[in-house]
């Protein structure tokens, strides 16, 4: 409401119903950021409280002591460093697989002309529309005769076979491409798979970048395929990590805070700085850029 | 392309000196051409003849469809063994008994009856998802178009805005359910000392059986920025002078929404409301971690579909019954897919088909 008060004379009619109307779209867009942010805030505060402070009624907003070994204490409680590096190393290969293998694919569909290209990329849109949930328990069925669990193969070696999102995403963005560039490459002896590499690659770049948070940000926080995939304490990723440090101390929420503090912070300080992909990603996703 | 691609030949075949992208039978003629060089039209046009009929249609196709598998095949293998492959296996596993280390033995249609009329939980699970998808997907479409609106007028700052509003979006993972556990606790949590404030006792969320799933909504709604900027990325594309012939014919801000804005994101809309009605069916997750191993909270109030099938997957380990429920899945989504784009023709509005 300050806003409102804040506003130049209103002498101007047509200045002042504009000022009217900022004025209230500000309002609620304060209103909400407030509502928004404030949880964060709360779980930021909760991992600096001490257990007592947490049972107090009425909650404080801010902590009377900020307990910052809490988060020293937490990590300690298991083997997070192990959980976290196994999380690094799958969302890292799993990344390279996701950039290369699928801008390779959505290069084929976007460039080459082959019969039953247009078939086939129908098929990729349909998995789109594919349920995860309806491949899953058959998809534990191969991986189990395939012998490969409490290993990391069937989180990792899916992400070397494409993505139907991926793909699309990485098409309609090489569709913007002129196909000069690869005409021109094919005249001078190319092969399409050096023109891959030293022509398209390059040019696609915020879409790579964009494919690659968003690959790495999945795997970081998925949570499914660990728990489904892995029952060795020690092949355990931060994220199962964290889901069972729940069932051993559920009432230490400072704790508990704290860790989930930790585990969201790669996400947030890749959100900050590559935030401009965020956008272009799901931009180019909704088919119809700007 | 079918045009141009014979000229392309045919300069390569002049060019002596480059390599040409053809077959065999290029180098011959112009082995022939650099020889004989009175007769160098004639073997230019031999030379055109033998692209355009043998070496182009055998050779330079077969390249390019070889080209084009060799650069899908990464895909395709997947889409063949970690898709097709399982969907079919699953469907036949769907008619028999199986727990993996057992025998495969066909019952017929068993898996099926029991789920349609010994289940009560896959009853309940199929309640519990449909009323999840039937509010969350509207308030989160709705919320999303409403701060895209917002979000899209010509103030300073937008940008800010911008980051705010999507940064839940981008958080999740199990972090983010224990958050919300703590928020929504009904002694200590956020929510409820919010409420007080204005008087209203809250209620124990997570603990009653009649506010677990208003509590999963209203946390889906927290990340409502990730649509946000869909519809703002559309809103951006909505030419300005319809505005301003709406401006001249004196339209208020809810006529222009109504009659301008809204139908010229109708295309977003059906896309986003196709893709969140199959993202809402599955939910799992957080009904996984924010009950106790996935027991489905109080009075079963949070086993969603997912969560049932899971439980006969990977408890029971009863294959033959989960398998049967993935494809009883894989049906209702299809069924409301087609339904969504049935209906979608009475709404949707395309800008192709209008004077614009």
């Amino acid at each position: 409401m300050k806003t409102a008060a804040q506003q130049p004379k209103f002498y101007q009619t047509m200045k002042f119903r504009r000022n009217l109307k900022h004025s209230i779209i500000l309002f609620f867009l304060i209103a909400g950021s407030i509502a928004l942010l404030t949880p964060l805030w709360w779980m930021i505060s909760m991992s600096l409280k001490s257990p007592e402070e947490i049972a107090q009624f009425p909650p404080t907003f801010i902590p009377e002591k900020f307990h910052f070994s809490n988060y020293i204490e937490a990590w300690s409680t298991g083997p997070f460093t192990r959980w976290a590096l196994n999380s690094v190393f799958l969302a890292v290969v799993g990344t390279i697989g996701s950039v290369f293998v699928n801008s390779l694919v959505a290069y084929g569909f976007a460039k080459l002309k082959f019969k039953g290209r247009n078939f086939w990329f129908v098929v990729v849109l349909a998995t789109m529309l594919l349920p995860g949930f309806v491949t899953m328990v058959p998809q534990y069925m191969l991986f189990s005769k395939l012998g490969w669990i409490n290993t990391y193969l069937p989180l990792l070696v899916p992400s070397f076979l494409g993505s139907a999102f991926f793909i699309f995403l990485l098409r309609q963005f090489m569709m913007t491409i002129p196909n000069e560039f690869i005409e021109a490459a094919v005249m001078d002896g190319a092969g399409h798979l050096k023109i891959w590499w030293h022509i398209m690659l390059p040019l696609t770049k915020p879409a790579l970048i964009t494919v690659a948070i968003f690959a790495f940000n999945g795997s970081w926080n998925d949570l499914l395929g660990p728990l489904l995939y892995l029952n060795e304490e020690h092949l355990y990723t931060i994220q199962l990590g964290l889901q069972t440090f729940k069932g051993s101390v559920q009432t230490q929420w400072n704790y508990l805070m704290a860790m989930s503090v930790m585990i969201l912070l790669p996400t947030v300080l890749i959100f900050f700085l590559f935030q401009k992909f965020f956008i272009e990603g799901s931009n180019i996703s909704s088919g119809t850029k700007g | 392309m079918h045009q141009q691609r014979p000229r392309e030949n045919v300069l390569h075949g002049i060019d002596s000196g480059t390599e040409t992208i053809s077959g065999k039978p290029v180098p011959v003629a112009l082995k022939k051409s650099k020889t004989a060089g009175k007769q160098r039209t004639e073997n230019v046009n031999h030379v055109q003849k033998t692209v355009t009929k043998s070496s182009w249609l055998k050779s330079k196709s077969l390249r390019e469809n070889l080209a084009g598998y060799g650069f899908i095949s990464p895909w395709l293998i997947g889409f063949f063994l970690l898709t097709a492959g399982p969907l079919l296996f699953s469907l036949i596993v769907s008619f028999s008994d199986y727990n993996i280390t057992s025998e495969m033995t066909f019952t017929g249609l068993d898996n099926y009856k029991k789920m349609f009329t010994a289940d009560d939980l896959f009853w309940t699970s199929l309640w519990n998802t449909l009323y999840f998808v039937l509010f969350s997907v509207p308030l989160t479409t709705a919320g999303a178009i409403f701060i895209a609106v917002l979000l899209n007028s010509k103030i300073k700052g937008m940008k800010i805005f911008r980051t705010i509003y999507y940064l839940p979006a981008v958080l999740s993972g199990v972090a983010v359910y224990f958050l919300w556990m703590q928020l929504l606790s009904p002694g200590t949590g956020l929510i409820n000392l919010v409420l007080s404030w204005v008087g209203v006792e809250g209620p124990a969320w997570l603990f009653d059986p009649n506010w677990t799933k208003p509590a999963l909504i209203f946390m889906k709604l927290w990340s409502v920025g990730g649509g946000m900027l869909l519809y703002l990325a559309s809103l951006q594309g909505v030419s300005n002078t319809l505005y301003e012939a709406a401006d001249l014919d004196g339209a208020n801000i809810f006529q222009k929404f109504f009659h301008i804005t809204l139908p010229m994101i109708t295309p977003i809309i059906f896309f986003d409301i196709i893709t969140s009605t199959i993202g809402a069916f599955q939910i799992f997750q957080e009904a996984y971690v924010m009950t106790k191993d996935g027991d489905g909270g109080p009075a079963h109030s949070l086993l969603f579909y997912n969560l049932h099938m899971w439980n006969n997957a990977f408890e029971v380990f009863d294959m033959g019954y989960a398998s049967a429920m993935a494809w009883m899945l894989f049906i209702i989504i299809m069924i409301l897919t087609a339904f969504n784009l049935k209906f979608s023709k009475r709404w949707v509005h395309y800008e192709g088909g209008d004077n614009k």
